[in-house]
């Protein structure tokens, strides 16, 4: 168990530094300034300390050797700061560009994707590991990476340093560093569980937040409002009792830490004077130890910060990378014809398709569509009248058997001139975050703002567009909630009215629209039809009827064909749908 | 932030003593540099081994008292910060539960979640580090130059020197980077906006053939973010060298000085010493401050966020008490010449309204999509003020009905069916605490809701998670229905609620309508001829107008728009 996640973590670490020897110009460089400014760091309290040696008493200052010391100071002072400037902008300009580079290429890569992927990852997720993911991988690898080394180099450094000046000195200090680690350690084991009891009450209460403030409209109707601000209070009350605990808790490590350090200062004074006054020791270094004493245990703290965020990290670079490495879709044929101007013969010759291997959905199934013909799919919910559109749209291969649009294998057609000649308006409405206008000339980007109003007007968006606050111009985005469900259909059905494709296919298209407005679009959608090849979904048997072709479907199989008239007259599953709507 | 310290009241003393006692810890901190240097001076200088272990016991015992001091800081610390996050939540919800509708379509529901989690747990950390360090690093970095003049004057006088030249850098630093790491966060929401849209249209997109334009679009904004973090990293990162110049530069000067004053005899060694570790203070504090000045202007935004929603609306009621209703007017509705625009909308929503309804009528209101449906039901329980004319209930014009009397007589069943969680049966008795299972059961009959709930294997009790994800969508439209009447209310009012009812259940469910005991008045909002045509009276709209007013047969004369709608629905060869 524990070794094939040794050697996944030991792949994605050299994944991680195949990006990073992109920039091996960048690392090496800000290795060797990260050296250069721990060793200038380091050395400060030495030619200090010399300094200080040379002011012995009154009288008894050797100003030149001070003058000298100090100007070497002076010099290690500057070249450490623009060694550590230098370090920063290099590191700063690794991290964002690699995390630019990930992000573009898990981007790319997003659109090579099948459309299983996106029906099977909930889109929260993949903006999550492209956007936080991404980043945190960088920022805690990158500058983990940094801070790590910084740190492993000063203690080493530190430790030589003070072996250099005294070694016996050296060796209580050495003695003393494990009691702040373990005292560190110690804490953070008892906080661990009372963090994990906050952090439960907290989700119970996030959880009743949402709850309450999603239903808020309908807590106001039912005059439930302090009902529901008891519940909450419960909680909160309760979340105050665990937060003061393990906040309390977690703030020790520092004064706990803090207070051994003081200890191993105080021992370093004390044995260091000691050693002056014997002589075996000058007063400067004195200094430059209780110097070090301060400055070392440092790194100890920030090294086991950095141990959790490299693991993190990690785990971050894991999802960025599964992303990245998700099968593409097939690519088009390398000879692959293109299609132009299609006339809108469609056919489906036993084909067979299922989402998943062990659920068979469609099987051998044979359609024959003429060009301009009208085609309706009706069927109960989940019958598989989505899934005939996506196989038309080449969003799925088939399994076995073969579609062909005017007589040739679409899966011998680029899929680009596949998707230009076919329009398509989805029941889930898609509009992206820029203006009306701009949404309605998507089909179609060379279009002027004439023939945009005009396709507005067919499709009767132009009334409601005209009342938003900049008209034509106003922004719109997908998820605000400025527009209804309904007027979001009707501007798609605009969009497909300017750019008319051959084929068109309307998924319940008018789902979300008043039978009225859906009937004025209907004569709209009556001249779009004209000469085009087109697939209607519709749950509402009134929109259905006037179809050259009607297919019902259940359970993925089609099991009837004709007009409506025909099947009326057949007394089959389409007549009792039909007969069920007007019952009263 | 201001704005937001009476919730701090409560903790007045933790907010005194925590600091008191930090400043206690940093008092015993800097007498260290004191003892080091007599240590150096009469223990080195003299000889006097007995005095250096002395002082060494002395430096323990500093840390010691040190400790205990700060422990209690940090204990005030947490309370004091964890009881203001609570007393805050506490707050925003309540004023939560009085904004009106038209506060909560503006504000918006995912931003007041964010407004009661990330926001105040960042305005915790915030109280928190405040009490804990706010007061210890200028104490220290003021202490150790006060200090500094006790050695020397004339030293100290560097110290009197450089700290202004550090504070300016810090201040010129962060005062530059902060408006510019607010624009790089508005920039990455930007790239997630746009991922997210691509994720959410990729068939569009396809369909469209759009993915290199997309992909094209997200590299650019993704290049202006990496450009803008770099520019912004390339300032921020000159706070540490300048910061470490200017302090060692300090001390080289200070070196110096004390050379030319020990060699004088007007210092001694030990005390050139004392003043060196003072300012190797001041460095590690000020790192700390501006560590700790980022985050707390990172609370601070965020209290002002809190702020201006705790200001936001939340009127008290016009009226104050609930009326006296007479029984001649009880049930009765009278709507004249009303109108209504939703806030920030360019078009009224209704405009000139005018009807009225008595008890136990059946009302139909039909009309297209964005006809003003939902708007004129939602005005009756005082969901939304009228913004012209007036509505007069059970006789009382609407702005004199107490919000709290006037909604326990309405039931309403939204569009959007929703539950709590909890059981059924809790569910149900929200409108009515007191109603027995006879009574539940009754209403669950009357909204065709019975199977649900005798399918379930607890019945009543049956488990309903958050929002009542565990019923389908017509399972809870009809509970929510059955909610309503659980109330037994003068009035109901189902706004399109029974829309994922099957023709044969919509039909049994108004009749039964019909014969409720109570006799209420009720409102059918509906896009189907069928769920209204049977009502007293049928209301028409279109574009926010009343197009026509009648009965089912008056209207399909007298209304075209009424008789479009028909005929959308009931093609003339199936009449």
């Amino acid at each position: 168990m524990a070794e094939p996640k040794q050697k996944g973590r030991m792949q994605t670490i050299r994944r991680v530094l195949r990006y990073a020897v992109r920039f091996r110009k960048h690392l090496v460089l800000s290795l060797l300034l990260a050296v250069v400014t721990v060793a200038l760091t380091l050395l400060i309290p030495i030619l200090v300390g010399r300094a200080l040696d040379s002011i012995h008493s009154t009288g008894q200052v050797d100003f030149p050797a001070v003058i000298r010391v100090l100007i070497a100071a002076g010099i290690s002072v500057l070249l450490t700061s623009a060694a550590q400037w230098g370090m920063s902008l290099l590191n700063n300009r690794m991290t964002f560009r690699i995390v630019r580079q990930i992000r573009d290429q898990a981007f790319a890569h997003l659109q090579t994707l099948p459309a299983a992927f996106f029906d099977g990852h909930p889109a929260g997720e993949t903006v999550s590991r492209i956007i936080s993911d991404a980043d945190q991988f960088a920022d805690g690898l990158l500058m983990g990476f940094t801070q790590l080394f910084t740190g492993v180099l000063t203690i080493i450094g530190t430790l030589c340093f003070m072996f250099y000046v005294h070694a016996g000195i050296t060796l209580v200090v050495l003695l003393m560093t494990p009691l702040s680690l373990f005292a560190a350690a110690f804490i953070a084991k008892r906080t661990y569980s009372l963090f994990d009891l906050q952090a439960r009450i907290r989700a119970e209460q996030t959880a009743c937040i949402h709850e309450t403030i999603s239903g808020q409209r309908v807590i106001q109707a039912f005059s439930r409002e302090q009902a529901v601000l008891s519940e909450f209070d419960g909680i909160n009350e309760r979340l105050r009792e665990a937060s003061q605990t393990a906040t309390f808790y977690s703030s020790l490590t520092n004064p706990v830490t803090r207070f051994i350090n003081a200890l191993v200062y105080a021992a370093v004074g004390v044995t260091g004077a000691l050693a002056a006054v014997s002589g075996r020791m000058t007063v400067g270094g004195l200094s430059c130890f209780l110097s070090y004493a301060n400055q070392y245990t440092k790194p100890f703290n920030e090294i086991s910060g950095v141990m959790t965020e490299l693991q993190n990290a990690l785990a971050c670079a894991d999802r960025v990378f599964a992303l990245i490495d998700e099968p593409a879709e097939i690519p088009d044929a390398e000879d692959a014809a293109v299609l132009e101007n299609a006339e809108g013969g469609i056919e489906f010759s036993h084909i067979s398709f299922s989402y998943v291997p062990e659920r068979p959905l469609i099987e051998d199934c044979s359609i024959t569509v003429r060009p301009g013909q009208r085609v309706a799919i009706v069927g109960p919910t989940g019958c598989g009248k989505t899934t005939l559109i996506n196989l038309i749209m080449r969003f799925y291969d088939v399994n076995s058997g073969a579609i062909s649009a005017d007589g040739i294998d679409i899966r011998q057609l680029t899929r680009e001139s596949l998707r230009k000649n076919i329009g398509m308006v989805l029941q889930e409405t898609w509009l992206a975050h820029t203006t009306v206008r701009e949404n309605i000339r998507m089909g179609k980007p060379d279009a002027t703002d004439e023939e945009v109003t005009a396709a507005a007007k067919s499709a009767h968006a132009h009334s409601f567009i005209r009342r938003l606050p900049q008209g034509y111009d106003t922004v719109i985005s997908d998820r605000s909630g400025s527009l209804s469900q309904g007027q979001r259909q009707l501007l798609c059905i605009a969009r497909l009215m300017l750019c008319l494709p051959p084929v068109l296919i309307l998924d319940e298209a008018t789902s979300s629209i008043d039978t009225r407005t859906e009937l004025k679009i209907q004569s709209a959608f009556g001249k779009m039809m004209r000469g085009r090849t087109s697939f209607i979904v519709a749950h509402r048997l009134s929109t259905v009827q006037t179809a050259d072709l009607i297919l019902v479907m259940n359970n993925g199989s089609i099991i009837e064909q004709g007009t409506h008239e025909s099947l009326v007259r057949q007394g089959g599953f389409y007549a009792s749908l039909y007969r069920a709507q007007f019952e009263q | 932030m201001k704005k937001l310290l009476r919730y701090l009241a409560d903790y007045k003393k933790e907010c005194i003593l925590g600091p008191l006692f930090k400043a206690l810890e940093v008092v015993f901190e800097l007498m260290v540099p004191l003892v080091v240097a007599s240590m150096i001076d009469r223990g080195i200088g003299g000889g006097d081994r007995a005095h250096i272990i002395r002082m060494a016991l002395l430096m323990a015992l500093l840390a010691a008292v040190g400790l205990t001091s700060t422990l209690t800081a940090q204990f005030f610390a947490a309370k004091a910060a964890v009881g203001f996050a609570a007393n805050l939540r506490h707050a925003l919800m309540s004023h939560i539960q009085r904004l009106t509708f038209s506060d909560l379509d503006r504000i918006g529901s995912s931003e007041l979640i964010t407004h009661m989690t990330g926001d105040v747990n960042q305005v915790q950390t915030g109280v928190n580090l405040a009490i804990r360090l706010l007061t210890r690093s200028p104490i220290i970095v003021f202490g150790a130059m006060i200090m500094a003049f006790t050695v020397d004057f004339k030293s100290a006088l560097v110290f009197a020197g450089v700290i202004p030249l550090l504070g300016g850098v810090v201040l010129t630093v962060m005062l530059v980077t902060i408006p510019m790491y607010r624009r790089v966060q508005g920039q990455l929401d930007t790239v997630t906006d746009s991922a997210r849209d691509t994720l959410d249209g990729v068939r569009a997109i396809r369909a469209f053939r759009l993915e290199s334009r997309e992909t094209a679009r997200f590299r650019e904004k993704n290049s202006l973010l990496t450009a803008m973090q770099e520019k912004v990293g390339g300032i921020a990162a000159l706070m540490n060298p300048a910061t470490y110049v200017l302090i060692n530069g300090a001390v080289i000067l200070l070196i110096y000085i004390g050379a030319v004053r020990v060699n004088a005899g007007g210092l001694t060694q030990g005390s050139v010493i004392a003043l060196y570790n003072y300012m190797s203070q001041i460095l590690v504090e000020l790192i700390k401050l501006a560590n700790l000045i980022i985050t707390l202007n990172k609370t601070a935004a965020c209290a002002d966020r809190i702020a201006a929603v705790l200001e936001t609306g939340g009127e008290p009621d016009t009226a104050s008490a609930p009326p006296e209703i007479s029984p001649a007017n009880a049930g009765s509705i009278r709507f004249s010449h009303v109108s209504f625009t939703y806030p920030d909308a360019a078009a009224p929503a209704l405009s000139d309204i005018s009807f009225s309804a008595e008890r136990g009528e059946v009302i139909g209101v039909i009309g297209g999509t964005g006809s003003g449906k939902s708007t004129l039901v939602s005005l009756i329980p005082r969901f939304y003020e009228p913004t012209e004319g007036s509505i007069v209930i059970d006789g009382i014009p609407s702005p004199d009905y107490e919000k709290q009397a006037l909604r326990a007589r309405v039931g309403v069943v939204p569009q959007k069916a929703m539950l709590f969680h909890g059981t059924i049966r809790e569910n149900l008795k929200w409108g009515n605490p007191a109603a027995d299972d006879a009574a539940l059961r009754q209403a669950l009959e009357t909204a065709q809701a019975a199977d649900v709930v005798s399918a379930k294997e607890k019945g009543l009790d049956e488990p309903v998670t958050e929002g009542g994800r565990n019923f389908s969508g017509g399972q809870r439209q009809r509970l929510t229905i059955a909610r309503a009447l659980v109330k037994r209310p003068a009035f109901l009012i189902l706004d399109d609620s029974a829309s994922a009812l099957d023709y044969a259940t919509d039909l049994k469910l108004r009749q039964a309508l019909r014969i409720l005991p109570d006799a209420p008045t009720v409102f059918i909002v509906s896009q189907r001829t069928a769920s209204i045509q049977h009502a007293d009276r049928i209301l028409v709209l279109e574009d926010g107008r009343l197009a026509g007013i009648g009965r089912h047969d008056e209207l399909l004369e007298s209304c075209p728009v009424y008789r479009e709608i028909y005929d959308s629905q009931f093609p003339k060869e199936v009449r």
